[in-house]
């Protein structure tokens, strides 16, 4: 009971913070190069775009910060046994990422948000790339952390403590699966960043309320365009290499996410199937041939490990026991990833093509498919994570911990439960308000965030930016 | 030294790097109401931290990952051991985190009086709980061979733990109200220098009391001139601020709230989570120290970036250095 409650907290806190990471990593460097922009060109328009966004990163950037303090503690209050046994290893990168990631993030935004009147100008932009590098480091320690979870390497479990020791910490920042979930989801959360500033422009030019702006979001939604169709075409390249490290590491995993239940020579990528958990077998299984092998192996002869068989040998090598993740949850959690990012990527590379050389969409009815790319992206990022995390079990760390051996034995389930309602009741309280804010702040438009002059003549350069705009 | 107790001091450094930063903040932020006539005045003393406060929070996202690299045990039984006052730092770093920042952006009376309210719950709560908890880890838990704590959450307020946290919490209300009489100007200013005054002549029995308890119960020889230390440093701090010498007395403060940690790591020693129980089921440096590769890792991790640390976050204090006044305060709020 309270491993199931835990297990659901871990999950919902989870993917809860994962909705504003993305943005963060994304909108971090995306606001950078604005700023950058306006520092190169000195045009007026950067700098107005700079801090419209800018603000609108500020407001995610602060529940992506709070949300991710539980995460840091959660690992010790709840899942103590998972904790001893591992903090050898899997704490190292948590340090690090505090000490080297942590501290530049969260200075530095505050030297950006406080220091537009104080610092040279040159010394400000530095400050929002410290800020984006940070983040962007954070996400690089974080995965190492969770890719060894997957993989575990360059570590050995002391027989005398039965706690896991770290032997080489390089082969743990440098784990194939570290580098390459680092590639994947990095990239999504720019295809995510990229489909959020091109939504908000979308939403502007949907709306149609200040001519003024109009060059500035046609501008701005092609430029979120760029960023997701090139970061679409590096999440497809990772997502291709995570398929083939998955079939290596994880079998069990990919098997469930196709629901390929027996050994196959040249399996194809099932479409859709309806299947038996309880039998072992697809009563339907809609396939292409071969794509499936191709995917796991590189070759469309190659040959892809089926639950039934991974189950049994496990069997031989862990003892008795249920190794099978949960497979329904798996295979739809799989293609709904894939479908709802590549929808995103597509509305992407679409809408670069309709607004070339100059045009904004022939028609309005296309503005509000850029808007709901934007929750179709995020909600396949989330649906990756399902993949990952649910797809791992029965283990915590793969062929040596289990979830079940890892919770806390002193807390209670009253505990669980108490803290489970918690975090559940004020997230989403929290989402209201800050989906609330966001609408805000894309209503008022940059107007709000940089009054325009009040008559019509050409703005001068250099007075707004001695305005504190960013003070709370 | 060997790396253990290199990884122990550590630790107690993040944690008193954490305290005596933070602690202004808790201070700053649980004052709101108290040192304010008008929304102008509360959003001087939130703009006076407004820079650094994250930064700040950092301090206790190191601490607790150091702690579960170095020691994981002692993380793991340390935080499952609190679960409900860990739940309730946690909810309360989540809302004054996010009132901070979300306050100033509705133009609305209840909208800001209600962030107003998370923000002083949120540095209420925490001050008082960090005290606590410290107090309960000097006097050790209820624990079995298993290193599981069994204490219940109502063991945890026993006189010497409720004597921390209500030391912790006028610390650090006295520390915030020093550092906005160092940080602001105007009306702010003189009410938070009176505060100040005032509030030392309840704090300083508190700390004379705990930080005597504390020694008499587990200090050693060396903690006994620190505990000493702490208490002249704050009666030093009352003085000055009262004299109008600001930044000396927000040193004394600061070197008060460090003492006052030291005092609590020195007297934890050699022990980082004593058993109640029984002795030898105690979690020392030593049985729950990482393996020493791993520590001689973290060593060289942190013995590049802290200092570097340590100069950016200088700098962005350097920065900031003027006072905010109400002049400062423009009247649309975005």
């Amino acid at each position: 009971m309270a491993l199931d409650l835990a297990r659901w907290q871990f999950g919902i806190t989870t993917i809860y913070h994962f909705l504003f990471v993305p943005l963060t990593i994304g909108l971090s460097v995306i606001v950078a190069s604005l700023q950058t922009a306006w520092h190169r060109t000195g045009r007026t328009e950067y700098l107005r775009a700079t801090k419209f966004f800018g603000k609108l990163f500020l407001i995610n950037f602060a529940m992506g910060v709070v949300t991710g303090i539980v995460q840091e503690f959660q690992f010790g209050m709840n899942w103590s046994a998972y904790s001893t046994f591992v903090g050898d290893v899997f704490g190292a990168p948590l340090a690090m990422e505090a000490l080297l990631a942590f501290f530049l993030e969260s200075t530095f935004i505050g030297l950006w948000i406080f220091g537009w009147d104080k610092l040279p100008r040159r010394v400000h932009l530095a400050c929002i790339w410290a800020a984006a590098v940070g983040t962007n480091l954070s996400a690089y320690f974080i995965l190492a952390a969770n890719a060894w979870m997957r993989h575990p390497v360059g570590y050995e479990v002391d027989p005398v403590t039965g706690r896991a020791r770290l032997t080489d910490i390089v082969a743990v920042l440098t784990n194939d699966q570290a580098w390459s979930t680092y590639l994947h989801v990095v990239a999504a959360a720019f295809v995510a960043a990229g489909l959020f500033v091109a939504a908000v422009s979308a939403y502007k030019l949907w709306r149609n309320r200040e001519p003024r702006e109009h060059e500035l979001f046609r501008k701005s939604m092609r430029a979120g365009f760029v960023v997701t169709a090139v970061a679409g075409a590096l999440v497809a390249l990772s997502g291709d290499h995570q398929a083939k490290l998955m079939a290596q590491y994880e079998p069990m995993k990919l098997a469930g996410a196709e629901a390929l239940w027996d050994d196959e020579h040249g399996a194809g990528f099932s479409l859709f199937a309806v299947g038996d958990i309880q039998d072992g077998r697809n009563h339907v299984n809609v396939q292409v041939p071969g794509v499936l092998a191709f995917l796991a192996t590189g070759s469309v002869e190659g040959d892809v490990q089926g639950i039934n068989d991974i189950q049994a040998r496990y069997e031989q090598v862990f003892g008795p026991g249920d190794y099978r993740p949960n497979i329904g949850v798996l295979y739809w959690a799989f293609r709904l990833m894939m479908g709802l990012g590549m929808a995103g990527v597509a509305v992407s590379v679409v809408g670069l093509w309709l607004t070339r050389k100059g045009r904004l969409f022939p028609y309005r009815w296309q503005y509000p498919f850029v808007i709901a790319a934007l929750p179709a992206a995020l909600v396949a990022t989330v649906f990756g994570w399902v993949l990952t995390e649910m797809g791992r079990q029965p283990w915590t760390v793969v062929g040596e911990l289990l979830t079940a051996h890892s919770v806390s034995p002193g807390v209670s389930p009253t505990e669980v439960a108490v803290s489970l309602s918690a975090f559940t009741a004020i997230y989403l309280v929290l989402a209201v308000v800050e989906a609330g804010l966001l609408f805000r702040y894309v209503k008022a438009g940059p107007a709000a965030v940089m009054p325009y002059p009040e008559d019509d003549a050409a703005e001068p350069d250099t007075t707004d930016d001695r305005v504190p705009a960013f003070v709370y | 030294m060997d790396l253990p107790l290199l990884w122990f001091v550590a630790i107690a450094v993040l944690w008193t790097g954490y305290l005596v930063l933070e602690g202004f903040d808790f201070g700053v932020g649980a004052l709101l109401p108290v040192l304010s006539r008008d929304d102008t005045d509360r959003r001087v003393m939130i703009n006076s931290i407004g820079p650094v406060w994250d930064g700040n929070e950092v301090w206790l996202i190191t601490a607790i990952g150091a702690t579960f690299a170095a020691f994981p045990a002692w993380y793991a039984s340390m935080l499952s051991g609190f679960y409900l006052p860990m739940l309730l730092i946690l909810l309360a770093l989540i809302g004054r985190g996010v009132a901070f920042e979300y306050r100033g952006k509705v133009d609305s009376v209840l909208w800001r009086r209600r962030w107003d309210a998370v923000i002083v719950a949120g540095s209420t709560i925490p001050a008082f709980l960090w005290g606590l908890l410290f107090a309960n880890l000097v006097r050790g838990l209820a624990m079995g061979p298993d290193h599981v704590v069994t204490t219940s959450v109502f063991g945890l307020f026993d006189g010497y733990a409720v004597l921390g946290g209500l030391l912790t919490l006028g610390l650090f209300l006295l520390h915030g109200a020093v550092f906005l009489s160092l940080k602001t100007d105007g009306p702010v200013r003189l009410r938070a220098r009176a505060f100040a005054a005032w509030a030392a002549l309840v704090v300083l029995p508190l700390l004379v009391a705990f930080a005597g308890w504390t020694q008499g119960r587990s200090g050693a020889p060396w903690t006994l001139p620190v505990a000493v230390a702490s208490v002249v440093a704050l009666a030093l701090g009352a003085g000055l601020v009262r004299r109008g010498r600001e930044g000396w007395a927000f040193t004394s403060t600061a070197v008060a709230v460090g003492a006052l940690a030291v005092l609590i790591f020195g007297s934890l020693f050699p022990e980082v989570l004593p058993s109640t129980t029984d002795p030898a089921n105690s979690l020392t440096v030593d049985n729950a120290a990482s393996a020493p590769y791993t520590l001689t890792v973290l060593t060289w991790v942190a013995a590049v970036f802290l200092p570097l640390v340590l100069a950016y976050q200088a700098w962005s204090y350097w920065v900031f250095r003027k006072r905010v006044t109400r002049a400062h305060i423009t009247p649309s709020v975005h």
